[in-house]
């Protein structure tokens, strides 16, 4: 392969910007017992939820950082903003979101793809969620769709009944930390037989430096529901380096289906340390659709927990991971029950240095019989200086079950290039296109609005056209 | 003068030299068919005109439209009106056939390479994709299937065809082009061919049997033999090869 390294420059600039902004408050830095009291004083919360905080900020004390994936040494809690409420207003429609927060979604290309999609929407900017608009009909079928803090508030009793169910605080430093400071995030519940029909989206984004963004999503889908929720990422960069962690927690009932997409693109300095967890019910399906662009160091292993009869997981995940870039993605599937199937797909495209890796765990535990799973991780690795690694563990404790496993590490041949370039098309667009087909069991799973955007963004930075 | 010239070019792979001064002259508005047996430097031509990086011009030159084109890359190459069907069509997943067809049009407009000739947007495209997709024998769906990807030997020449057809090129080398087909496919190849017959037109066709020469019938025929050009003539060297074998040519 020959000039890839030229070719294939990486330029992220257009979305490099700042806004100024007033915080209506923010947390001195660092974290201490004091802080999350007062967060918990700011958004005049109950009393369990208070105790639930300060409980969760003792096991975050307590844990230490995982030492078996990415390096995460640099990550100075101290330095972090913990808590930040850029507006005290709550916007109902799109006129009402205010004009400096409107302009870096319009830079961002965000408003063409809601218009067409959206009458829901949950946009974060910072910690608080500023522009919740639900459809109409949304809220006759008895849909709820709440930034969290408000459905804490409004719905406290089904609130309580799933918070923090499945993914404690116990489960790791990240979901811990999550659980102590968390702010903003999406709740949803779909009553029994309800079939949402078009995608809810909430786009996420950090706006100030050394700023940490918790936010913590809830989806309950009742029984034989249907509910499709779309999670975007973009974000400034900034010198100093940021934490992401999200915990996303979702309970899919008897004959339900959920499907999660996350399109992933925090700047290159943003650690983003994402809990995902799904459990699955009888005959219920839990599809996370994973693309990881941007971050520093991406940690994010989707879960589903399948726990009765005929529960269904697909995980489709694609990572990239250009210069200064490493992404520990993957997915975990656990079956609890005899005939519960699973499928993950991952791909990963390393560049420039960049650090792709699949860590995926399959569980079937004693007397799941008929269970099946099947994995199947692609690498492709772009020139000498980047790397793939697959960590695929196994734990099958019953034998009457069907298990397959397929990984392949590959490179763009020089043929595959000239075929390419004999029809008149440049080398760099031609390396895209490959990488771009290599993406495709992701974008086709995406709607039309994302695919597009999708595809813009890593032939941008293929072609590095934006240098 | 119109047309590909080359001048005593040298060509090696991995040290090892496969052209070996070869000569050639070839007009646009006719069509020129290269004999040879295996390992002779067929492909390693066509490759070369086209600009394939792994092969190394160590000396000589190639000229189309009065221009030296070893410098260029292969889709520069392309905007100037060249076209290499493959003798063995890469399968490049995720990308549908028509995807790659209209990315390749829209790269020879933007390098302004007679625009007009091409669709003007992606309907008319469309339209113009099916039916020399109907002509070539493909049905509705296959334009939406990834490039190459499961296609018959045959199929993946017929797509060939059916690239030239859309890209309009203005002088093509065609590797091996009926190898694969069954007799029905050579006919209607040949025709596509036929079809593109023009002042400005000019092909290549590179072939170790004579039998697609006799669907298109070729006004140049060269018989090439271990790197070098070692007889021309017309038709009737066709049927000299077919009859004698290439090992008379050897000895020359």
């Amino acid at each position: 392969m020959r000039n890839t390294k030229n070719i294939l420059t990486l330029d992220l600039k257009k979305y490099d910007f700042r806004d100024k902004v007033d915080y209506v408050y923010t947390a001195p830095k660092g974290l201490t017992r004091e802080i999350v009291e007062e967060i918990s004083y700011l958004k005049e919360e109950p009393e369990w939820m208070r105790k639930f905080r300060l409980e969760s900020f003792d096991i975050f004390l307590k844990k230490s950082l995982p030492e078996w994936g990415p390096d995460l040494s640099e990550v100075d809690f101290d330095s972090i903003s913990y808590y930040v409420k850029p507006t005290d207003r709550k916007s109902a429609s799109w006129e009402d979101v205010p004009d400096y927060i409107k302009k870096t979604f319009e830079k961002l290309g965000i408003p063409e793809a809601e218009r067409k999609f959206l009458a829901g929407v949950g946009a974060q900017y910072d910690s608080e969620v500023v522009y919740h608009n639900i459809k109409k009909d949304l809220e006759k079928k008895g849909v709820i769709f709440l930034d969290t803090d408000t459905a804490l508030k409004e719905y406290p009793d089904l609130f309580k009944e799933y918070f923090g169910k499945v993914v404690p605080p116990t489960d790791n430093k990240f979901a811990a930390l999550n659980s102590a400071v968390w702010s903003g995030g999406s709740f949803i519940y779909v009553p029994p037989g309800v079939h949402v029909d078009f995608p809810l989206q909430a786009y996420f984004r950090i706006n100030a430096a050394s700023m940490g963004q918790f936010e913590r999503t809830l989806i309950i889908a009742d029984e034989y529901s249907f509910i499709h929720y779309i999670e975007g990422c973009t974000a400034p960069t900034y010198s100093s380096y940021s934490l992401h962690s999200a915990v996303v927690e979702i309970i899919a009932k008897k004959g339900a289906r959920v499907r999660y997409t996350t399109i992933q693109n925090w700047a290159h300095n943003i650690y983003n340390l994402v809990t995902k967890r799904a459990v699955a019910y009888r005959d219920a399906i839990v599809e996370w659709v994973d693309g990881n662009i941007g971050s520093k160091v991406t940690m994010k292993y989707p879960c589903v927990i399948m726990k009765e009869k005929g529960a269904r997981a697909e995980i489709i995940s694609v990572s990239y991971a250009g210069k200064g870039q490493h992404q520990d993605t993957g997915a975990k599937v656990i079956h609890l029950a005899p005939y519960t199937s699973s499928r993950i797909i991952s791909k990963s495209v390393s560049k420039d240095g960049g650090r792709a890796s699949y860590r995926g765990l399959v569980r079937i535990v004693k007397g799941a019989k008929g269970v099946k799973s099947n994995v199947n991780c692609d690498a492709l690795i772009l020139d000498e200086k980047s790397r793939s690694d697959t960590y695929p563990y196994m734990e099958i404790m019953e034998e009457e079950v069907d298990i397959g496993h397929e990984a392949s590490v590959g490179r763009i041949s020089e043929e595959e290039i000239f075929y390419l370039t004999s029809r008149g098309i440049p080398e760099s667009e031609a390396y895209a296109l490959v990488v771009l087909g290599f993406i495709e069991p992701l974008t086709k799973e995406l709607p039309m609005e994302y695919a597009v955007e999708l595809n813009r963004l890593i032939q941008l930075e293929m072609e590095g056209a934006l240098g | 003068m119109k047309g590909l010239i080359i001048r005593n070019l040298h060509v090696s792979i991995e040290n090892k030299e496969i052209l070996k001064g070869l000569n050639l002259n070839l007009e646009t508005g006719k069509i020129h068919a290269i004999m040879g047996p295996n390992a002779s430097g067929k492909t390693t031509l066509g490759c070369v005109i086209m600009g394939h990086p792994k092969y190394k011009v160590k000396k000589g030159e190639i000229i189309f439209k009065g221009k030296n084109i070893l410098e260029l890359p292969a889709d520069q190459r392309a905007a100037l009106g060249l076209y290499l069907g493959f003798q063995y069509p890469l399968e490049i997943k995720g990308i549908t056939f028509q995807h790659f067809i209209w990315r390749s049009i829209l790269a020879l407009k933007e390098k302004k390479r007679n625009g007009d000739i091409f669709p003007k947007n992606f309907i008319e495209f469309k339209k113009e994709l099916r039916k020399k997709a109907d002509i070539l024998g493909f049905d509705e769906k296959f334009i939406e299937r990834e490039i190459n990807v499961g296609f018959s030997g045959g199929e993946k020449k017929r797509a060939e065809i059916l690239q030239m057809l859309m890209l309009k090129p203005e002088f093509v080398i065609l590797d091996e082009i009926d190898s694969g087909l069954d007799v029905d496919s050579v006919k209607i190849v040949a025709q596509a061919i036929e079809s593109m017959r023009s002042e400005n037109f000019g092909a290549l066709l590179i072939t170790h049997y004579q039998r697609i020469l006799n669907y298109v019938k070729p006004d140049k025929v060269y018989v090439m033999v271990d790197g070098r050009i070692v007889k021309q003539g017309t038709f009737e060297l066709v049927k000299e090869v077919e009859k004698f074998g290439y090992k008379v040519f050897e000895k020359v």
